[in-house]
């Protein structure tokens, strides 16, 4: 194992001359670690510690019609056995603390289950083995019902309905939609202009997160009548606001205490131990630990879960991709927790670190009765990294090209219009495929080891965001009432065409400006240089002769709706590109965000999203019962 | 039969913080008496060195040594909200929060210290060894330490600071997917060398030549960490782990380290990194987060490597020996496609 560090690589855009930034400066916590002596949440003593353990489902899909719990109360050690029935607010889901989507899972379930292992009751006794045993004398009455286990199988008619919340077996998209759509530019007319026509399936497994410490809480009670929970969590306040809200109790009785933590992965976001543990405290009046085994981790606690890609490229015979289509399945298990977030944060990643003119994608977060899946390091991006990759070495095939070669000359480099409709910047892919290639005796063209991140881009069509095809395919209901194709313009709905140009909103991707200007650092403390990553000012025509290594995209190809003269103006409106809200952090001066002159007309009318996301439930500012106290920004759906 | 070599190729991009923004964080940064300075956040620590870092950005911003800076973290009495160790966010939104705290500090100890020295505060510099001196003239110093007691016992002065960090919340639009995700993307590029034997489908990672962008590697150990261990759970997902082996189906799902394999400590790869360093405009001293990214482009770069070996796609994960040993039999044999790059 050895590293070097590539200093000659943007130089120009960085200064390294720091005190203790930049230096491998030992870990404040490794000494702790490695003589075994960091406290971990379950480094935490107490006399008289009671334990939890869960009677689980034995079914994919049940109703459970009754729950006869009283030979299990009667056994030794047992000191509380608590139902769904216990639990203030029994029904929640995780991003309500972003006001995204619906409550939909239970905490421990009570009238029906939607997969093997979820819990039913949880048993607090004076040991493990105490628990256990009680939970072994549970007898649960269960009329099993069809289950469904295939992501398209439960986009089918037919299938069994897995979460009453969303009865379509997927998410609903700003209550319009049963997938997140992209559409930027034409997809169908490049297909039906390219050379080559390149598709492929692409499998992601569910996987574990594995870390060596297993999730749990021990919630003690404190003095002055607040609880104190030690938390393996990977993110506290997280925590602390799913408790308060399913606790229904003010977060000013709950004092909660994490940060050293034996691993995560993502998998130690779900915040279901915290409460449950928290929840048999008050009822015991005792410290309650809630800890998983290595199974319950396994197969209760939510993998990384089973996503499946679709990709169907446009290709030009010299490896130009003019036109990429996904069909993308997240397998969101039983319940939503966080998938149908990272539907949209895959959506945001597409094509890839590619330019290409015309995208398209639907994306589906879809019910299945399985372990419903989480976070894991990577989320929403390295299934489709792996679709992507495998894809781009299919493309390099088809058109007799050297894979590195392929994905220099498609790369995307700053100015570049992204298919999300913001413009590329601090762009490094064409130098990490240079630098790579260089030390492992892959050898390169001329043309593509030339090639730079900071040349070429925006150019021609790649620039700019193109008049792009919608349609409104996959209403909320419509799939599941006629059965319909999931890849995107299948054939159905009504299609509509968006000007060149079009952006709905211009939100920033960067901080809020410091609140006092006392908190402003100087930026020649933070180390830039040169123009790194900053957006371009808005520049005259584009000189074609500049061009260096990279092919200008024929407009003709890459958009055939659109005439070729429109594009050549004087860049994007002002407007589409993208520019820090605060001060701090810009190594040079920027433009004005709005050039003069620039027409604003441009923008077109935003007043149909207005006004559905108007009629939806959850506007800003309102408060709607059970919605925790900790909700960090309102969204709408 | 035989063993078959075979070289694979991958790239990719990785978006830095909470996908949509509005997540929030804040730090909070006080001197003791004699010049040590807290650094009070609610981060988590699982392993990445949020705590770490965090007290680098802090002695680099108050320009005090790294010794005198404490992280304690995670405390929800003590330490402020900060939405959560996921998503890539930490380094990136608790280090510019950390940084700004931090700034405000230093702002304190260096008004703090233009009044014992009569000089005016913007004429003072740190040298990062724990003294305050006038530009220009290193003989007209005082300690961080006499200044810090000065502020405490004749000023009356608290030198301490506030950070918050928070990128707006963005909508996405229904039609269009048209959002603004995140500002910074990491970069990585990555070949696999390796071996497929065609009798038993097995395959072994041979090598792995990385490239990684990661803004600016704030502490290098921490960063090569991220990427060997993230390799290595690369090759994990690869060829290994699943907890639904005959996904969809449920069955045979393991429940313990015999059944849920993984890469032992004599199977981790030799694997040479090239660290590349492109300031993020927005992140703290411009670095990314490496963390979560840097598997990614080992599970497509393996797939590729095997096709080359033997001509199978797996488009599957994970690629287990019966998915190879089938491909090659339905090939009727093993199609090696000669060395990439030659």
């Amino acid at each position: 194992m050895n590293a070097e560090y590539r200093k000659d690589l943007f130089a120009d855009e960085r200064s390294d001359d720091f005190n203790v930034i930049g230096k491998p400066v030992i870990r404040q916590d490794i000494l702790g670690h490695v003589t075994g002596r960091s406290k971990f949440y379950d480094d935490h003593a107490f006399d008289g510690l009671l334990h939890m353990r869960c009677v689980r489902s034995p079914h994919h899909h049940a109703r459970i019609r009754s729950v006869d719990s009283s030979a299990a109360e009667r056994q030794d050690g047992v000191v509380r056995v608590l139902g769904g029935r216990d639990v203030p607010v029994n029904t929640n889901t995780l991003l309500s603390l972003i006001n995204f989507g619906r409550d939909d899972e239970p905490l421990l379930a009570t009238d029906k289950v939607g997969y093997v292992g979820q819990p039913i009751l949880a048993i607090v006794a004076t040991s493990v083995r105490a628990a256990q045993e009680a939970v072994d004398a549970v007898k649960v009455d269960y009329e099993e019902l069809p289950h469904v286990l295939d992501v398209e199988e439960a986009l089918k008619p037919e299938a069994p309905i897995v979460n009453e919340e969303y009865p379509n077996n997927a998410f609903d998209y700003f209550d319009t939609y049963d997938h997140q759509k992209l559409r930027f530019g034409d997809v169908e007319t490049a297909f039906s202009k390219a050379d080559h026509i390149v598709e492929g399936e692409y499998q992601m497994s569910p996987i574990e997160q594995a870390p060596i410490e297993t999730c749990g809480a021990i919630a003690a009670p404190e003095t002055s009548d607040r609880i104190t929970v030690h938390t393996s969590t990977q993110a506290l306040f997280f925590s602390v606001g799913v408790t308060a809200k399913q606790l229904d109790i003010s977060s000013a009785r709950l004092h909660f205490i994490g940060g050293t933590v034996g691993g995560g992965f993502g998998g130690k976001v779900d915040s279901h131990h915290e409460p449950l543990a928290a929840l048999a405290c008050l009822a015991a009046g005792k410290p309650v630990k809630y800890m998983w085994d290595r199974a319950e981790e396994m197969q209760v606690g939510g993998p990384r879960g089973g996503e499946r890609w679709r990709i169907k490229d446009g290709v030009m015979r010299d490896g130009r991709i003019i036109a990429r289509a996904f069909t993308g399945f997240f397998d969101a298990g039983a319940y939503t927790r966080l998938s149908s977030y990272a539907v949209q944060k895959s959506t945001g990643h597409l094509p890839g670190p590619y330019s290409i003119p015309n995208v398209a994608s639907n994306v589906y977060c879809v019910f299945t009765n399985r372990t419903p899946s989480t976070a894991m390091r990577g989320f929403g991006i390295t299934a489709v990294d792996f679709a992507i990759e495998r894809h781009m070495d299919k493309v390099a095939r088809a058109v007799g090209m050297d894979p590195i070669e392929l994905r220099i000359l498609n790369a995307y480099r700053d100015g570049d219009m992204k298919a999300h409709r913001r413009e590329a910047k601090n762009c490094a892919l064409i130098e990490s495929c240079q630098a790579v290639a260089q030390k492992s005796g892959w050898s390169l063209s001329a043309e593509a080891a030339r090639a730079s991140s900071k040349s070429g881009g925006g150019e021609g069509a790649l620039g700019v965001i193109p008049e792009t095809v919608t349609d409104d395919e996959g209403r909320v209901g419509e799939r599941r009432r006629s059965g319909l194709a999931p890849e995107p313009f299948s054939g159905h709905g009504t299609r509509g065409l968006l000007p060149e140009g079009h952006s709905s909103n211009n939100s920033s991707a960067f901080g809020n400006a410091p609140q006092r200007e006392d908190m402003e650092a100087e930026i020649e403390r933070l180390g830039f240089k040169g123009a790194s990553g900053v957006p371009p000012a808005p520049q005259g025509p584009v000189d074609e002769t500049a061009s260096s290594a990279r092919p200008t995209m024929p407009t003709e190809t890459a958009h055939a709706t659109h005439p070729a003269g429109a594009r050549g103006g004087p860049s994007l409106p002002a407007a589409y590109v993208q520019r820090p809200a605060g001060t701090i952090n810009q190594p040079i001066s920027q433009p004005p965000a709005q050039a003069p002159g620039t027409p604003v007309a441009q923008q077109p009318p935003a007043a149909e999203a207005e006004s559905e996301s108007a009629a939806t439930h959850f506007q800003r500012g309102v408060r709607r019962p059970g919605v925790s106290r900790f909700i960090s920004g309102s969204r709408r759906r | 039969m035989a063993i078959h070599h075979g070289r694979g190729f991958a790239s990719i991009n990785y978006p830095i913080g909470m996908n949509l923004g509005g997540d929030p964080s804040q730090a909070l940064v006080h001197s003791t008496p004699d010049g040590k300075f807290k650094v009070t956040l609610s981060s988590i620590d699982l392993g990445q060195g949020i705590k770490s870092v965090g007290r680098q950005l802090a002695a680099e911003t108050l320009g005090v040594p790294v010794e005198d800076v404490f992280v304690d973290t995670a405390d929800s009495d003590t330490g402020p909200h900060d939405m959560g160790s996921f998503a890539s966010r930490g380094t990136h939104r608790m280090g510019n929060a950390i940084i700004r705290a931090a700034t405000e500090a230093r702002a304190q100890l260096l008004e703090a210290a233009a009044e014992e020295l009569e000089v005016d505060a913007s004429d003072l510099v740190t040298d990062g060894r724990g003294n305050i001196h006038v530009k220009g003239a290193p003989s007209r110093s005082i300690t961080v330490e006499a200044t810090a007691t000065a502020a405490q016992f004749n000023q009356g002065r608290t030198l301490a600071g506030r950070g918050m960090f928070l990128v707006p919340l963005s909508e996405v639009d229904r039609d269009t997917g048209e959002m603004t995700p995140v500002s910074s993307f990491a970069h990585a590029a990555l070949i696999i060398d390796l071996t497929v034997d065609d009798e038993t489908g097995e395959v072994e990672v041979q090598h792995i030549n990385s490239a990684y962008e990661v803004g600016r590697a704030l502490n290098p150990r921490l960063v090569e960490q991220q990427l060997i261990g993230g390799a290595w759970m690369g090759v994990s997902h690869a060829l290994y782990e699943t907890t639904e082996p005959y996904y969809p189906d449920r069955s045979h799902g393991p429940i313990d380290f015999n059944h849920y394999l993984q890469p032992g400590p004599g199977d981790a790869v030799p694997h040479h990194i090239s660290v590349l360093e492109r300031p993020a405009p927005d992140a703290p001293f411009g670095g990314k987060g490496p963390g979560e990214m840097c598997a990614n482009p080992v599970l497509p770069a393996i797939a590729n490597a095997v096709f080359n070996a033997v001509g199978v796609e797996c488009d599957s994960l994970p690629i287990t020996p019966e998915k190879v040993l089938r491909g090659i039999r339905a090939n009727g044999g093993a199609r090696p496609q000669g060395r990439p790059g030659a």
